[in-house]
């Protein structure tokens, strides 16, 4: 079924949701610990929300009411933690021994700065110097049981049990955004922005989840308390699409494995390892993007997960998909999205939104 | 039965597109339901009778996906690249044909290895559709194929692809036909999506809030050569499962089946499986806990395109199940 | 104030796998007769007692939960005159050959775990670990004979006997978590000599071992506005990290980490320190390994809270832990149960 192509119209990024992304992507908020961004977003919403409430694991949950009756319960998610560390000993002189939150590659880690605790005390993840290290250690990668956190000897403002992330600053460079968490910080703006400009023909259940990066803890218990009719997951999944190493006729080779693609609009998910999406929400994105011209892709059915997994199991069965802002290099110091994918995932979403009815589940 | 059997493991429907196994079990199970509903996952449910002396809402599960594959890329050449959807293992796959659900068939292809002798991994295949271009190949990301093996009767021994869990699909039918009389309400689920998760038992059972569970799958056989060690072989009787690797049975109900099976004299075998679990554990955990036990179809080569089960050990069970659901339950 | 050493020491006694608790769910059910005003049986076989708090109804309810369940072997197959077994929970097969067990079957039987001579196994080098599967239980018994008092299912547990060691620690399989259910007898204990204005419902849960099924199920049916797991954890001992074990004897730990809830940690650590018990903060960075994991997602979330009880060589038939520690843990979980007011949970916010 096609129809008449439109153009959308309606919200744009400019300079003021920019600012709120730089402000949410600057702060800290490692899996259990999520309270510098809960404060950005209740400041946010408060203004527009019927009703708010933070429940027992600090998820935020959100509603807007629909106008008219029978209207869709539509939940929106999308996480506001991030990978990050934990110290988990103190070994004196300012060096402490910590662990990982959330799936983080050891390799990203020797070598960088990093803010710890709720004051972004400076700290450093050091290595040993390359002049003191084996030929044959320079091989291996640095196990991750000999790297310390080391804030200076003499502080008395980081203790055992604090959070870490990496010290990096919001940027934008060109058509690029550059940050930490990206993941899912893009997902959190985006929600924002939906919740100020919800639309009048579904209810809006909304709500910035906790705890997605250690198994979609968060989701899990706001689903259950929502019990929606429907659910779409706001995510930035990772864009793989760098060239290959190996070479025919002196170019990469077509790389299969890319995930989703920088500039290539939205990614929708097919299926990933936790979720089979649902193909009536699938085709109703697809049939709103055709509609409107927003570029869109797939991302790659694969492995991965999002809130979704954990919301479409809950209570009888909840029908869900995710939508995704392509980053590279997620879960490391400095990811890298392009503001145009943004912007058309705000767009897919919030005509999607218009777009729905009861209607979508009849067969 | 052996032609209900047939019908079902021969309708492609791997998890998360049930759509056309869902149909085909609809048309078979309407006549002998009180209601037939799907939920939003999914998930066919029927219900039959009422709660009466000495009654209780029981459910039955039986899972109508199987294993199959979903196309995450097709290259320039038209070749498609794929993902597991399910258990599906690599060396299942070499040599295999696959059956997209659009209609085009397919042939698993292997890139050369340096090691011949390593199973490759699922990066290393490829689906051969015939086409010769990405423009010219009728099938797209997402989409999705189940493996293409015809059923065959070998007498007592049947075999095809997805006897897991089609094979449990028929026996609950077969219990919905032959059911009479019974002190229960009872809930016939066929449920989708097991193969990735249990994940349309975890919502139905929920839907359903039952008193008691008993889901009907497949479990392995410890009867083939340097094979695993376990205790089922096939054609010594319908498996009653004391724990797999995901759940222990509650010991009531495998008291109250293993009682059944020796007073009507129904040949069984007590089934200990490790390495594999059923919709029994999503059952086991749904709200306030659920007493669930489950009774197995032993079957050889499971989750590959060529499983065998005994016809013997099919038909006794649905003889247990008709004999346990007839009478009320002791715990 | 109930001496908690022979209870401990019965419970150790007495077996009950995972799934199958109810040998041990009756010795507790005996001692919680009398400090409890209901008890009952969840469907999966938890047993919950209900003590009614003072406070005007609708009441709010704690849930402190202990599981029972215990690991072990089950048997899988008689192969001539030896069994073959599989684990049930998280078993280490390297402390297995050489184990004297009790075989559950239609009587209990003596044995003991056989690794079999090198030569009749495939090849392992002699440090490699002989998996669970190449073990045989050897019960002295010929193969008739112990195919009539034993079946594919029957139950195989340590049958190691307590043992009072120096410092008023006790030595034994199964104090992971038995230990933890006298904590809870202890608090009830307690609880029956102090006012309290909330419910509490004391679980000794099932299956946490295997699914945390008893947790799981348990929370969902007495949706509790709290919730505490009381489980053991790493004491310090040899070859084992010091960054991830906790004194033995010097009292339990508290909990921190996406597990537990901020608010809880610091009532309870404020609570311990008024009362000079001495505690570790155990620091969880990702998920606890007990009870709690499962109870905080339970429908829409409750507030969830870890007290461990240090324990030495966990999951092998000679665990050790201290008296001491359970003592102390009994008392903190009292009187934090004792002192929370009625609007405690209005209190329990997201700081920012």
């Amino acid at each position: 079924m096609t129809s008449a192509k439109q153009e959308y119209q309606t919200l744009r990024i400019g300079a003021g949701q920019i600012k709120v992304l730089e402000r949410l992507c600057n702060a800290c908020a490692v899996s259990g610990d999520e309270g510098e961004v809960r404060k950005i977003v209740l400041e946010q919403v408060r203004p527009y929300a019927e009703e708010v409430k933070v429940d027992a694991l600090g998820n935020v949950l959100v509603t807007r009411h629909g106008q008219g009756k029978d209207t869709l319960r539509v939940m929106l998610a999308a996480h506001m933690d991030e990978v990050g560390l934990m110290l988990i000993q103190d070994e004196g002189e300012g060096i402490f021994r910590f662990d990982t939150v959330g799936g983080l590659d050891a390799r990203q880690l020797a070598g960088k700065p990093v803010w710890v605790g709720r004051e972004h005390v400076p700290g450093v993840i050091g290595a040993k110097p390359i002049h003191l290290t084996q030929p044959d250690e320079i091989k291996k990668t640095i196990p991750l049981d000999t790297l310390r956190i080391d804030v200076g000897p003499g502080s008395n403002k980081v203790k055992v049990g604090d959070r870490a992330t990496f010290a990096t600053s919001f940027t934008r460079l060109g058509p690029s955004l550059i940050a930490k968490a990206l993941d899912d910080r893009l997902g959190v703006a985006t929600l924002i922005e939906l919740v100020k400009n919800a639309p009048s023909n579904i209810e809006l259940l909304a709500v910035f989840t906790v705890q997605e990066e250690i198994g979609s803890r968060g989701a899990r218990v706001a689903a259950f308390a929502f019990d929606p009719d429907l659910a779409i997951v706001l995510e930035s999944t990772p864009a793989n699409d760098l060239p290959t190493w190996e070479e025919e006729d002196g170019e990469p080779v077509e790389n299969a494995h890319y995930n989703s693609r920088l500039g290539d609009g939205p990614a929708i998910y097919l299926a990933d390892a936790a979720t089979i999406s649902d193909p009536r929400l699938v085709r109703h994105l697809v049939e709103t993007a055709e509609t409107f011209d927003i570029p869109y892709q797939f991302r790659q059915p694969g492995s991965g997960g999002t809130d979704a997994g954990a919301i479409h199991r809950q209570r009888a069965g909840i029908p869900s998909v995710s939508v995704s802002v392509p980053g590279r290099y997620h879960h490391t110091p400095a990811a890298v999205a392009r503001l145009s994918d943004w912007q058309n995932t705000l767009a897919l979403v919030h005509a999607a939104l218009t777009r729905l009815s009861p209607l979508i589940f009849k067969d | 039965m052996k032609s209900l059997i047939q019908k079902l493991v021969e309708t492609p429907s791997p998890s998360g597109y049930e759509a056309q196994i869902r149909e085909v079990i609809r048309s078979e199970v309407a006549p002998f339901a009180d209601e037939v509903r799907v939920d939003a996952l999914g998930n066919l449910i029927v219900r039959k009778g009422q709660v009466g002396p000495g009654g209780s809402k029981i459910m039955l599960a039986a899972h109508m996906d199987e294993i199959g594959i979903m196309a995450t890329h097709v290259d320039e050449n038209g070749f498609v690249r794929f993902m597991p959807i399910g258990g599906v293992r690599p060396h299942t796959c070499m040599g295999g044909r696959v059956r997209f659900l659009n209609g085009t068939l397919g042939v698993i292809g292997m890139e050369r290895q340096d090691d011949q002798n390593k199973v490759p991994t699922f990066e290393q295949l490829f689906i051969d559709v015939g086409a010769g271009t990405r423009a010219a190949c009728p099938v797209r990301i997402g989409d999705v194929a189940a493996f293409e093996r015809p059923f065959t009767d070998l007498g007592d021994r049947l075999v095809s692809k997805a006897m897991d869990d089609r094979i449990g699909a028929a026996v609950i039918i077969e219990v919905l036909r032959a059911l009479n009389v019974s002190p229960h309400q009872l809930f016939f689920v066929f449920s989708v999506q097991e193969e990735v998760g249990l994940r349309g038992a975890t919502t139905a059972a929920f839907g359903v809030d039952p008193d008691l569970g008993l889901a009907v799958d497949v479990t392995g056989t410890g009867d083939t050569p340097k094979g695993r060690k376990m205790e089922v072989g096939l054609g010594k009787g319908p498996a009653i499962k004391v724990r797999d690797s995901g759940m222990l049975a509650d010991p009531r109900v495998v008291d109250w089946m293993v009682k059944t099976a020796e007073k009507d004299r129904i040949p069984y075998q007590l089934e200990i499986l490790e390495g594999g679990t059923t919709d029994a554990r999503a059952l086991q955990l749904t709200r306030a806990g659920v007493p669930t036990g489950c009774l197995s179809i032993p079957t050889r080569y499971i989750h590959s395109p060529s499983e065998m089960v005994a016809y013997g050990d099919v038909q006794n069970a649905v003889r247990m199940l008709v004999e346990l659901l007839s009478r009320p339950v002791q715990l | 104030m109930t001496d908690l050493l022979p209870f401990l020491k019965k419970l150790i006694s007495a077996p009950g796998l995972a799934g199958f608790e109810t040998p041990v769910r009756n010795l507790i059910q005996e001692a919680w007769s009398p400090l409890t005003d209901e008890l009952s049986v969840s469907r999966l076989g938890s047993l919950h007692g209900l003590r009614r708090g003072t406070a005007p109804e609708p009441r709010p309810s704690i849930l402190i939960t202990a599981h029972m369940d215990a690991i072990g072997l089950m048997v899988k197959g008689i192969t001539d005159d030896f069994l073959r077994i599989t684990p049930i929970g998280g078993v280490d097969p390297r402390v297995l050959p050489g184990q004297l067990v009790t075989v559950h079957g239609r009587e209990d039987l003596p044995g003991v775990v056989v690794q079999p001579p090198a030569h009749l196994l495939p090849t392992f080098s002699q440090d490699e670990t002989i998996p669970i599967e190449y073990l045989l239980v050897d019960t002295g018994l010929p193969s008739a004979r112990l195919k009539r008092l034993v079946r594919v299912g029957d139950l195989v547990s340590f049958a190691q006997a307590p043992l009072e060691t120096a410092g008023e620690t006790l030595v034994g399989h199964t104090l992971d978590n038995r230990a933890s259910v006298a904590v809870l007898t202890g608090c009830l204990d307690h609880l029956a000599n102090r006012p309290h204005a909330w419910d509490v419902w004391a679980a000794a849960t099932v299956q946490e071992e295997e699914t945390l099924g008893g947790a799981m199920t348990s929370a969902f049916q007495l949706h509790p506005a709290l919730a505490v797991a009381v489980d053991v954890t790493f004491a310090a001992s040899p070859g084992s990290p010091s960054h991830k074990t906790y004194p033995l004897g010097k009292g339990p730990t508290l909990g921190w980490g996406p597990n537990v809830h901020p608010a809880l940690f610091k009532a309870f650590k404020e609570l311990a320190e008024r009362l000079e018990i001495p505690y570790s903060v155990e620091a969880m960075p990702r998920h606890s390994g007990t009870d709690a994991f499962a109870m905080q997602v339970t429908a829409e979330g409750i507030p969830s809270m870890v007290v461990g009880i240090p324990l030495r060589y966990m999951h092998t038939p000679v665990e050790m832990v201290s008296m001491k520690d359970i003592e102390r843990a009994s008392r903190l979980l009292a009187e934090f149960t004792a002192s929370l007011e009625v609007d405690f949970i209005e209190k329990i916010t997201w700081e920012d």
